[in-house]
C-alpha cells in the first residue's frame, strides 16, 4: 500500500498537479465541498430538515454581514427558518451523490458497450454506433425530463430514494454515449497491437482479453471524461430540479434550493437563491478545472 | 524439398497456403457507387516444409506477404485455401476443435515491435506467466513465480526484473521478455516476425545469439521472417524468397547466397549495400513493388525483370525442383539464365 | 574553407530531474561537396545533431554552448526569422518519413514551386520549369503531369524522390539527410542512395547523412563519424573507419553486424547497452562495456586524437597525441 502511495506521489501526474496552482486550488475547493457534503451531519451547524429545531420566527433572516444578521445563521435563513448554510451542505450532498452515481452508471454502460463495439467489430459495432447516433440526436434534458416525468406520473407517491434513483437513471442514460465512442476508438487501436495478438495466439478467450488486456489501456481518456461529466451531471440534475422533476423537496438538492428560493428573489430575500447558486457554480467550476488539468497531465503519456 | 527421402517427416508442412483479405468498400458505397468487391490476395499458394530443429527464413520486401504467412502459421488467420500440418495434425482444423487449445502450447510467436508486444499495464511477471496460467500448466502461484524467474534467466535477464513494467526496459530487453513469454509453454515451433528489425545493431547481435543458443539447447524449430538478408544469412538453414504473395525461390542457405537463381533474388542480393566491396558501380533495379490489389498477370515480377518474355506476362510460373533449389521462373526453366 | 563547422557543440535538456546533456562537446567539419556520414545507435544523438544545426531543436532542448558555422558565419545564434532564410536556401533537409514530409493537402507542384520562389528570385513560369527539371533529375517520369498530383498518389520511393527534389529546390550548399532510406524497401533504398549521391554531386551540394545502417554509409559517404552517448567516438575516411577501426566501440559495432558475404556462427556482441543520458559514466562513456578499458578510461574523458588516418576518442591511442596535427 505504501509502495503504491509512494509511486503515485512521485508520479508524473502528481508532479503536474503540484506544478499547477489552478489545479491545486480547484482540487482544494472540490475537496472542501465534498467533505462538507459527506460529513454534513457533523459539519453543518443545524439540521434544516429536523422540523423540531426550526423556528418560524427566525425566517427570512439575512446573512451575517448585513443588518439584522444573526451569528447563529451565518448565511441567513429561508422562508421556514431553515439555515441556508446547512441546507447548502445537505443539498450539496444530494447533488454530488446524484452526480457521481449517474457518472458511474453511464461510465459502466458506455465503457462496456464501447469495448464490445471496438473489439468485436462487424455488425455489433455498427449497431451500437447507430444507437449512439440516435441517442445523440435527442437533447439531454429532454430525455431526462421524459424519464423523470414518466416515472413521477407512474409512481406519484414514490419514496425519495426511488425518485433519486430514477433521476440518476435519467441523467446517466443521456451521458453514456461519450464513453462508448471514446472507448471504442481506443479499443480499435489497442486491438491491433501485438500484445493482444500474443494473448490470442496463446488461446486466451476474447472476453478475458477485453477485460484484462484492453480495458486497463483505454481507461485514461475515460477518467478525464468522467471528471468533466460529474460537473455536467450536477448541473443537469440542478436543471431538472429547477424544472420540478428532479430531487424531491424533502431531500432537496442545490437545484431544488435554487428553485425554492427563486420565489423570494424579487421580494429582496436574495440570499435564499443566490447562495445555493454560488455553491453549484463553485462545485461545477472546480470539477471542470480538475478535469481540464487531468486531460493535460495525462496527455503526453497517452501518446 | 531434398532430393533424397528424409528420414523423419518434417515438423511443419505448408501446402498451397493462400490468404485473401476482403478490403471492399462498405456495402452502402458499393451499392451507391457501383464498386465491385475487392479482394487482396496477400498470400497466393505458398508451400514449404521445415524439419525439426531447423530454421526456415522467409525474406521479401513490403507487401510480399511474409507477415501474413507468419500469422497463418500460428493460427491468427484462417487460410482461404491450402493446408498446414504440424507433425501429423492439420493445424487449422485442430485449432477449431477442442484439442486446439493444447496445440497452441506447441506453436508460439515473437513479434517485431518490442513496444507494442508487451501490455504496458502489466508487470513482467504477469506477462511471462500468462501462457502458463492460460494452459493451466502451473497452478500454484509460488511455483509459477519460480518458473517465470527461470525463464527470465534463460534469456539473460535478472529474475528480480519481474516486478517491473515494460516501459522500464530497453527495446532489446523487451524482445527478450517476449522470448521468455514464448518459451513458457515449452513450444516446439517458434514463428519470429522480424524480431530484430526494430533493434540497434549491437542489441540485435545479442538477441540473435540468444535465439541461436536456445535453438541448440532445446531443439526449437524456427520460421524467421525478415527483410534483412544479412541477418537471414546468419540465422537460417533454408531460405524462401517471397514476392507479392508468392514464393519465387526456396533453397538451402549456401545455395541461395552463392548461386541465386531467380532474377528477383539476384536483384535483392545485389541491392544490399555492401560494406567491403564499396564504390563499384551497380545497376540499381528499376521500378517498384506493384500494388498487391492489382498484381501483374502471369509472373508477378515480369514488369521489372530483365529476362521477361511473352510467356512471363501470360503464364504464372510454378515451383520447379532444380538440383536442391526450387525456383518459380520461366527463364530459369527454359535455361535462358545461366 | 569548410562549408560547415561544428565546434564544441553542447545540447542540453533541462528537465524535472536535472539537466540532461544530450550532445556533449561535438566537433566536426564538412568540406564543400563532401558526403559525411553520422552513424550511431538509438540514443547516440545523431538526429539531435542535425536538429541543432538546422535550428529545429524541440524545446526545452537548447544549445548550451559551442558554435555552428556555415561558410564562416555563425548560425546557431540566429533568431527564428533569420534561420528561416537559411533553411531551404543554404541548407536543405530530407527526413525519414516521406509520408509526413509532404503536405497532403497541396499538389507537389505547388509545394515545389512555392519553395523555389521563396528562396530564388524567379517568376512563376521559370519556377515551374525548374520544378519540372528537378523532378526529372530525381527520376520521376512524366514530370510535367505529375506536378498536378498529390502526395498520396505517389509510392514511398517516389515520394522520397520528391522530397529530395524539394530539398534541392533552393540550390542549397548543404543537405542534411536524416535516415532517408530507413523506411524504404531494400531495392528502393539502393535506388535512392544512388540518386542522392549523383544528384548532390551534380549540384555540388555537401551532404550530412545520418543513419544507423553501416552499409548505406559504406556505399555513399566519403567520411564517417561514429557517435556514442552524445559524443563522437571516431571520425575519418569511410574505408578506414570500417576496415581498420581504431575505437573499440567501432570495432565491436562492425563485428556485430551480420555479413551478407560470410557465414559466422556467433555475432560478436557488445554486452550491456548504451547508457541513458542521466547515467553517463565518468571518463570515457564506453568504458563499462569495453574489453580493453583500464584505469584512465574510468576517470578522464578522452579527446579525439589522430590515429593514422582517423581520429578516435580513446586512451588506447594516447601515445599518438604528440603526432596529432
Amino acid at each position: 500500500m505504501t509502495r503504491w502511495f509512494h509511486r503515485t506521489w512521485h508520479s508524473d501526474v502528481a508532479y503536474s498537479f503540484r506544478q499547477s496552482p489552478v489545479a491545486m486550488a480547484a482540487g482544494l475547493i472540490a475537496f472542501a465541498c465534498l467533505f462538507c457534503a459527506v460529513f454534513a451531519n457533523w459539519v453543518a451547524p443545524h439540521n434544516p430538515f429536523d422540523l423540531a429545531t426550526l423556528e418560524l420566527s427566525d425566517a427570512f433572516l439575512p446573512p451575517l454581514w448585513l443588518a439584522d444578521g444573526n451569528p447563529k445563521y451565518l448565511l441567513g435563513t429561508d422562508d421556514q427558518g431553515r439555515d441556508i448554510l446547512s441546507a447548502l451542505m445537505f443539498g450539496a450532498r444530494i447533488s454530488l451523490m446524484v452526480g457521481l452515481a449517474s457518472v458511474m452508471l453511464s461510465a459502466a454502460v458506455g465503457v462496456s458497450l464501447g469495448l464490445l463495439a471496438g473489439f468485436v467489430g462487424g455488425r455489433l459495432d455498427a449497431f451500437i454506433m447507430r444507437v449512439c447516433d440516435v441517442m445523440l440526436s435527442f437533447p439531454v434534458i429532454l430525455i431526462a425530463l421524459l424519464i423523470a416525468g414518466v416515472g413521477r406520473a407512474l409512481f406519484p407517491d414514490a419514496p425519495s430514494a426511488m425518485v433519486l434513483g430514477v433521476l440518476v437513471l435519467s441523467i446517466s442514460l443521456s451521458g453514456w454515449v461519450q464513453y462508448a465512442r471514446t472507448v471504442r476508438s481506443s479499443t480499435l487501436v489497442e486491438r491491433n497491437k501485438e500484445y493482444v495478438q500474443a494473448a490470442r495466439l496463446t488461446g486466451v478467450s476474447s472476453l478475458r482479453i477485453m477485460r484484462r488486456h484492453v480495458l486497463p489501456n483505454v481507461l485514461g481518456p475515460v477518467m478525464v471524461l468522467a471528471t468533466i461529466q460529474v460537473a455536467t451531471a450536477i448541473i443537469t440534475e440542478a436543471t431538472l430540479s429547477f424544472l420540478g422533476v428532479g430531487a424531491p423537496p424533502n431531500s432537496p438538492s442545490l437545484g431544488t434550493l435554487i428553485q425554492v428560493g427563486n420565489k423570494f428573489l424579487f421580494s429582496g430575500n436574495w440570499w435564499i437563491t443566490v447562495f445555493p447558486g454560488t455553491m453549484l457554480v463553485l462545485i461545477a467550476l472546480s470539477v471542470n478545472l480538475l478535469g481540464d488539468w487531468l486531460r493535460d497531465a495525462l496527455n503526453p503519456r497517452l501518446r | 524439398m531434398n532430393a533424397a527421402p528424409s528420414v523423419t517427416a518434417p515438423l511443419i508442412e505448408a501446402h498451397d497456403l493462400a490468404m485473401a483479405f476482403d478490403v471492399s468498400p462498405p456495402w452502402l458505397n458499393r451499392v451507391l457507387e457501383g464498386k465491385p468487391r475487392l479482394l487482396l490476395q496477400a498470400v497466393d499458394g505458398v508451400s514449404f516444409s521445415i524439419e525439426k530443429g531447423k530454421t526456415l527464413a522467409l525474406v521479401g520486401e513490403s507487401g510480399c506477404g511474409k507477415s501474413t504467412v507468419a500469422r497463418l502459421l500460428v493460427g491468427l488467420y484462417q487460410p482461404t485455401r491450402g493446408r498446414l500440418k504440424f507433425g501429423d495434425q492439420d493445424v487449422h482444423a485442430t485449432l477449431k476443435s477442442p484439442q486446439g487449445h493444447h496445440l497452441r502450447r506447441h506453436i508460439q510467436m515473437i513479434f517485431q515491435d518490442p513496444y507494442a508486444s508487451l501490455n504496458p499495464r502489466w508487470t513482467v511477471e504477469d506477462i511471462v506467466g500468462e501462457p502458463l496460467q492460460e494452459h493451466g500448466m502451473i497452478r500454484d502461484p509460488a511455483a509459477r513465480k519460480m518458473r517465470v524467474a527461470e525463464l527470465l534467466r534463460s534469456v539473460g535477464l535478472n529474475a528480480l526484473d519481474m516486478v517491473k513494467f515494460p516501459h522500464q526496459f530497453s527495446g532489446g530487453q523487451r524482445q527478450r521478455i517476449s522470448i521468455a513469454r514464448a518459451l513458457g509453454t515449452e513450444p516446439e515451433f517458434l514463428v519470429c516476425d522480424e524480431p530484430t528489425s526494430a533493434l540497434d545493431v549491437s542489441v540485435q547481435a545479442q538477441v540473435l545469439n540468444i535465439m541461436k543458443d536456445l535453438q541448440r539447447e532445446r531443439g526449437l524449430t524456427y520460421l524467421f521472417i525478415s527483410h534483412n538478408l544479412a541477418v537471414v544469412r546468419h540465422v537460417s538453414d533454408h531460405v524462401g524468397v517471397m514476392y507479392l504473395g508468392r514464393l519465387v525461390e526456396l533453397a538451402d542457405k549456401p545455395t541461395l547466397f552463392d548461386r541465386p537463381r531467380h532474377p528477383y533474388t539476384r536483384m535483392l542480393l545485389d541491392a544490399i549495400p555492401k560494406m567491403r566491396d564499396t564504390g563499384r558501380a551497380r545497376t540499381p533495379v528499376s521500378g517498384e513493388v506493384p500494388n498487391p490489389l492489382d498484381p501483374p498477370a502471369g509472373c508477378a515480377f515480369h514488369p521489372r525483370c530483365p529476362h521477361a518474355n511473352g510467356r512471363c506476362a501470360a503464364e504464372r510460373p510454378h515451383m520447379l525442383e532444380q538440383e536442391s533449389t526450387r525456383v518459380a521462373c520461366h527463364a530459369v526453366e527454359e535455361g535462358r539464365i545461366e | 574553407m569548410s562549408l560547415l563547422q561544428v565546434k564544441n557543440l553542447v545540447v542540453e535538456f533541462p528537465g524535472r530531474h536535472g539537466t540532461l546533456r544530450a550532445l556533449d562537446d561535438i566537433s566536426f567539419e564538412i568540406a564543400p561537396g563532401e558526403i559525411l556520414g553520422i552513424v550511431g545507435e538509438s540514443g547516440a544523438g545523431k538526429s539531435l545533431t542535425s536538429a541543432a544545426i538546422i535550428g529545429l531543436l524541440e524545446p526545452p532542448g537548447r544549445i548550451a554552448s559551442g558554435e555552428v558555422l556555415l561558410e564562416g558565419t555563425r548560425i546557431d545564434n540566429l533568431n527564428h526569422e533569420q534561420m528561416r532564410h537559411i533553411r531551404g536556401r543554404r541548407i536543405g533537409a530530407i527526413f525519414q518519413d516521406p509520408l509526413t514530409s509532404l503536405n497532403p493537402l497541396y499538389t507537389i507542384g505547388r509545394q515545389l514551386i512555392e519553395t523555389i520562389q521563396t528562396h530564388l528570385p524567379m517568376g512563376a513560369a521559370e519556377a515551374r520549369q525548374r520544378a519540372i527539371s528537378l523532378l526529372q533529375e530525381t527520376g520521376i517520369a512524366a514530370a510535367e503531369q505529375r506536378l498536378e498530383h498529390y502526395p498520396h498518389q505517389f509510392s514511398g520511393g517516389m515520394r522520397q524522390r520528391v522530397v529530395i527534389a524539394l530539398a534541392l529546390a533552393g540550390e542549397p550548399k548543404l543537405i542534411v539527410a536524416d535516415e532517408p532510406t530507413t523506411a524504404l524497401d531494400v531495392s528502393i533504398q539502393a535506388q535512392i542512395i544512388a540518386l542522392l549521391k549523383n544528384v548532390c554531386k551534380k549540384h555540388s551540394a555537401a551532404v550530412m547523412l545520418i543513419t544507423h545502417d553501416m552499409g548505406v554509409i559504406a556505399e555513399t559517404c566519403d567520411r564517417v563519424a561514429v557517435m556514442y552517448a552524445g559524443r563522437i567516438a571516431e571520425i575519418g575516411p569511410v574505408h578506414d573507419v570500417i576496415n581498420r577501426p581504431s575505437h573499440p566501440y567501432t570495432e565491436g559495432l562492425m563485428a556485430a553486424i551480420p555479413d551478407i558475404e560470410v557465414d559466422r556462427d556467433r555475432l560478436n556482441q557488445i554486452d550491456g547497452a548504451m547508457p541513458r543520458l542521466d547515467a553517463i559514466p565518468n571518463g570515457c562513456a564506453f568504458n563499462p562495456r569495453c574489453a580493453k578499458a583500464f584505469e584512465r578510461c574510468r576517470l578522464v574523458r578522452p579527446e579525439l586524437t589522430l590515429v593514422s588516418t582517423t581520429r578516435a576518442a580513446c586512451w588506447l591511442h594516447e601515445t599518438s597525441v604528440e603526432v596529432a596535427a
